[in-house]
């Protein structure tokens, strides 16, 4: 009885139960984050012709730099879920290897992306150009602080593992970063596609 | 001791060959995607549909050889709540088109 007072779960949950509502309330908050990114989709696609005199897409956009990024954050999940598999079968330095590889990959990603942003910034062709640059930053913006932040999120998860070792709690943790960080992939593709090749199309 | 509860959840499916394999087809289907615009060797209108195309097709991809996702019991309020927030980005998304391109009809 004690014990069903002090936790938030039923007393005669198992660790598995716990770990399946909890994994479930996560991808939940990832629908959530869907319906900020449709919304930022559906703002690109009605304001995207909007150039006020400016540079269009076939300007600004660079494919085959693009088709790098595209690349950088595919590997990235690969390398994530690498590591997953490595943790099912208890390896830990495979584990920190694998994320390591999907830190590594993901940084470049974000850097790439930087240096695609501040470009365009320095050229003159920032947010505040035209309805086109607005909506085009908050969108692509938006789905690099994602990145950003799940970089920062698997940094700690790496140093977690590295003091706590794969306890229960590190392992559910890490499993719920894994599907942040494959959602932020699908994102992606929805994000070349609309963004970037239907426009220079 | 506890951390063998976890092993029959959601980590069940997980394997290297699901990985090379979603890896593979989404590689593939990028190429796709990207040969359609810079070679340009297939008339517009048909490029734009194959890029929704194969962009459906890479999500499919990734929802079920990254995220898991398929019909199992175990998989079904993730399906289900999926499913839901699909219909809302549809709405979201081809209302606001739809929307803004009747205002603009009517504005010239």
């Amino acid at each position: 009885m004690q014990n069903s007072m002090e936790s938030t779960y039923p007393a005669e949950w198992h660790e598995a139960d716990r770990l399946e509502i909890q994994m479930l309330g996560f991808w939940i908050y990832l629908m959530s984050d869907l319906v900020i990114f449709a919304i930022l989709f559906a703002t690109f696609i009605v304001l995207g012709q909007n150039y006020a005199g400016g540079p269009g897409p076939k300007q600004l956009f660079d494919l085959p730099y693009l088709f790098g990024e595209t690349m950088l954050l595919l590997t990235s999940s690969v390398a994530y879920g690498f590591g997953m598999v490595a943790m099912q079968q208890e390896k830990k330095n495979a584990v920190l290897a694998g994320l390591g590889a999907a830190f590594l990959l993901g940084a470049g990603f974000v850097a790439m992306e930087i240096h695609e942003f501040y470009g365009m910034i320095m050229a003159g062709h920032g947010p505040s150009h035209s309805g086109f640059l607005s909506s085009f930053f908050a969108l692509v913006g938006t789905h690099g602080t994602h990145v950003s932040f799940g970089l920062l999120w698997m940094a700690v998860m790496m140093i977690q593992l590295l003091i706590k070792g794969p306890t229960v709690v590190v392992r559910s943790r890490l499993m719920r970063l894994s599907l942040f960080w494959h959602f932020l992939d699908i994102v992606w593709v929805g994000v070349f596609t609309v963004v970037y090749l239907w426009q220079v199309l | 001791m506890e951390q063998t509860h976890i092993e029959n959840t959601a980590t069940e499916h997980v394997s290297y060959k699901n990985y090379i394999t979603g890896f593979i087809l989404a590689v593939v289907l990028t190429i796709i995607s990207f040969g359609l615009v810079l070679t340009g060797i297939v008339p517009k209108q048909l490029a734009v549909t194959g890029l929704f195309v194969a962009a459906a097709a890479q999500i499919a991809v990734h929802l079920y050889y990254f995220l898991h996702l398929d019909s199992s019991l175990s998989q079904r309020w993730n399906l289900i709540t999926i499913a839901f927030t699909a219909l809302l980005l549809f709405i979201f998304i081809a209302g606001t088109i739809w929307i803004m391109h009747t205002l603009n009809t009517r504005m010239m």
